[in-house]
């Protein structure tokens, strides 16, 4: 039984870390956050240079052929190091959105570009709400062009296409390619929770639009299973890095005569952090398991992993401000960052909520959820 | 990343689930329990009959090799390696078998034996307690000293090579039905507190020991009050030097953690199919929104303990060390018990205050789990350990150290 990652995959994930670690990638989020840039180009390219939006790409297709896997350890260092870059769109979503595909030629055009970083990709689907259900969906596809607007799309002002949600013709929804640059195209670039993410609306008029699928539903549910692993470990590295935060705080910070993290206090809000940090890490390679294997317990596992990380998340970067006392409330301290994107991570696929709500939906639909 | 036994596992797992076959009756679902075949009635859970039927299987297991199994052959296991351990405690939990009375012995009492007993001793207590001839219990507890265990103050006098105890115990399971214990005492009031404390082994049938049985919140009595009233212990019987008790009981302590698991009782699955049956403003539970987000949270921390327990062992397959996250387990699962209990009896309204069927289980778990977190590390003692053994932060600044024993404040003052 072997329910780790390998040693490659570990040794990948080292090298992540000591590429973001020595990029500043936390100080490289607060110029982001406090500039006018959209994200982080030198810390991008870095990334594509080491082959990282590659990863999952067949070599027959521009990419280096690994799995889930690695995109998974990825994932974790990209949420310790939160780092300003939208790798999340164009890789965890759009790249798989057309991996997920049978389109050849979409495969053939996009792929190794998506590889090397010339091309960035996003996925349009929140309206109304960041989750719209099957008939919430207003975007419709006509004739090969699609009309209306997607709200507060993930790096919807940096992508160059986006996989646009849309009422097929046939009346089910269907997903589409949809080139940002064309004509009809129109984007608001919105000022956000956490600016070193960028969002926007966009607005589509009779935009040309390439068709993937004319009944895509269940593709876009499995992609946001997919998605929702690969945010789950982001969640994950960012939680442990703003418990460690905490930690270190306590043990450098006196009060009352004493290092604060000799208080039982702070012990056992910093062990609460642990505790919820390590019940999201387990739920993840579970997640991880049934990703990288297409297994059927996908739903469930990727629902468990993404609720108990989105928890772990929020609590970590809460206390730990908590923890600084007045100071991580401050401007100047980095706890902000994390707290800022701990709550960004919970929306970008939908809440808590819908979450909680899918995965009691699919321990309904098997026979023996346990 | 998987799931699968390697070729050896298979192999192992295998024979002990052929031999399990042979001779066991296996569940036909996961939450089957095992039930003594005659409850004679001498005590409300039919206690005797369960113990007659324990010592049964326990003897059966051994004669065939499969007790304590990774204890060295020499000492009745069968010298196997961790791996296997588990295994066979997966398979087991498979078929409707006893067990419940030989965890303290086999699991804290053996191990400090193997440490500190001489060899003579080690052959002679060692493969009886495997066998579950004869049970061990644990005496540390005491009135003034619980999760301050250091605290204790029965005392233990030398007189020639024989040791005069007097005091008292509490907590003690199983004291009423074991054969031997392991005890901490006090041999030094004068020394600073957890450098005066003296561990032996004992004959519970010794002269002066009386064990009275502490009736729980559950009803139950599973646990004792244990007064010692010039007992003698021969001090070859002492396990570790004079005050160096502290060292060997946190052996013992150590090895209470690993043998303190889930909390069992009710869990998702329960709380899962009430949901999905009770009716709730005029729909089923499981329709409520509100409900359905207390499900999937208990579901995360299930699923989260068990992928947990996964980790560990894949890091046994592995031939690797397992690392601290099981320290989570026994806070996680008491608190989940409880809760779930309590929203389970919630869920049944009015009708969850009379005792039925379906309602024992709910209300047994309710009663059940304030003692489960309590035994064996409180959540608080636990939030220490994880803070100040895995996170590496600082013990508390202690105003007892360094103090003569008699010189300091214990139990309790109103």
């Amino acid at each position: 039984m072997n329910f780790n990652f390998t040693e490659d995959q570990l040794l990948m994930k080292e090298e992540v870390k000591k590429l973001l670690d020595k990029e500043n990638s936390v100080k490289r989020n607060r110029n982001i956050l406090e500039g006018e840039e959209k994200f982080d180009k030198e810390l991008w390219n870095q990334l594509v240079q080491m082959g990282l939006t590659a990863t999952t790409i067949p070599e027959e297709y521009g990419g280096i052929g690994m799995g889930f896997l690695e995109l998974c350890v990825i994932a974790e260092e990209l949420g310790r190091g939160i780092a300003p870059v939208p790798f999340s769109s164009s890789v965890y979503l759009a790249t798989t959105a057309i991996l997920n595909s049978s389109n050849e030629d979409v495969k053939k055009e996009f792929l190794p570009k998506l590889a090397s970083g010339e091309i960035i990709g996003t996925f349009a689907h929140s309206e109304k709400t960041t989750f719209p259900s099957e008939s919430g969906i207003s975007v419709a596809a006509k004739s090969g062009k699609i009309s209306g607007k997607k709200v507060a799309v993930p790096d919807g002002d940096i992508a160059n296409f986006a996989l646009v949600s849309a009422t097929s013709d046939k009346n089910k929804i269907g997903l589409y390619l949809v080139d940002l640059s064309a004509d009809g195209v129109e984007i608001d670039s919105l000022e956000t929770f956490d600016p070193s993410r960028s969002h926007a609306d966009i607005s589509f008029k009779n935009t040309p639009a390439q068709e993937l699928s004319t009944d895509a539903w269940e593709d876009i549910e499995k992609l946001l299973d997919q998605s929702a692993v690969l945010f789950a470990f982001e969640q994950v590295g960012g939680a442990e890095a703003a418990m460690n935060q905490a930690k270190d705080y306590a043990m450098g910070r006196y009060a009352f005569g004493r290092a604060i993290a000799s208080f039982q206090a702070i012990k056992h809000k910093v062990a609460d952090m642990y505790i919820s940090l390590q019940l999201a890490r387990s739920n993840c390679y579970y997640g991880a398991w049934a990703l990288s294997n297409d297994a059927p317990e996908l739903p469930t596992a990727a629902a468990t992993a993404r609720v108990s990380a989105t928890k772990a998340f929020y609590e970590c970067s809460k206390e730990n401000i908590q923890t600084h006392g007045g100071m991580g409330a401050t401007w100047e301290f980095d706890c902000h960052l994390f707290y800022r994107r701990a709550r960004l991570l919970s929306s970008n696929i939908g809440s808590q909520g819908i979450w909680k709500d899918k995965l009691i939906t699919s321990l309904e639909k098997s026979n023996s959820p346990t | 990343m998987d799931f699968n036994d390697t070729k050896d596992e298979a192999k192992f797992r295998d024979e002990v689930s052929s031999w399990l076959s042979a001779n066991a009756d296996k569940k036909e679902h996961a939450k089957d329990i095992y039930r003594p075949a005659e409850m004679s009635g001498e005590s409300e859970s039919g206690e005797s009959s369960a113990l007659k039927d324990a010592k049964a299987w326990q003897a059966k297991k051994y004669d065939a090799g499969w007790a304590c199994l990774h204890w060295p052959k020499d000492y009745g296991g069968r010298d196997a390696a961790p791996m296997e351990r588990v295994i066979w405690g997966q398979e087991e939990s498979k078929f409707k078998v006893p067990g419940g009375f030989f965890e303290i012995g086999q699991g804290m009492a053996g191990p400090v034996l193997m440490l500190y007993a001489t060899e003579e001793q080690k052959k002679r207590y060692l493969p009886p307690m495997a066998k579950g001839e004869e049970i061990w219990c644990q005496l540390f507890s005491e009135p003034g000293a619980g999760s301050d265990l250091a605290g204790i103050k029965t005392k233990a006098e030398l007189d020639g090579d024989t040791w005069t105890i007097n005091g008292q115990k509490v907590w003690t399971s199983g004291a009423h039905y074991s054969d031997y214990g392991i005890i901490v005492t006090r041999s030094d009031f004068s020394a600073p507190k957890h450098k005066g404390l003296t561990y032996f082994f004992l004959d519970m049938k010794s002269p002066g020991v009386e064990v009275r049985p502490i009736k729980q919140i559950t009803g139950g009595a599973n646990f004792n009050e244990v007064y010692f009233t010039d007992v003698k212990i021969p001090d070859s019987q002492r396990l570790g030097e004079v005050g160096d008790g502290w060292k060997v009981s946190l052996t013992t302590l150590m090895n209470e953690r690993l043998a303190v698991g889930d909390a069992s009782g009710v869990d998702f699955q329960e709380i899962f199919e009430l949901a999905k049956d009770q009716d709730f403003n005029g729909d089923t539970a499981i329709s409520n929104g509100a409900v359905r987000e207390k499900l999937a949270d208990w579901y995360c921390e299930q699923s989260g303990l068990k992928y947990t327990k996964m980790r560990n062992i894949s890091a046994l397959s592995q031939g690797s060390t397992p690392g601290p996250e099981a320290s989570i387990t026994k806070i996680v699962s008491a608190n989940k018990l409880q809760d779930i209990a309590n929203y389970g009896m919630d869920l049944m309204d009015n009708a969850s205050i009379a005792r039925d069927e379906e309602t024992a289980i709910f209300q047994g778990s309710l009663l059940g789990a304030p003692l489960i977190r309590i035994a064996g590390g409180t959540d608080e003692v636990l939030k220490n350990i994880i803070a100040e053994q895995v996170l590496g932060m600082p013990q508390d600044i202690r105003v007892d150290k360094n103090v003569p024993f008699n010189e300091i404040p214990t139990g309790s003052k109103n």
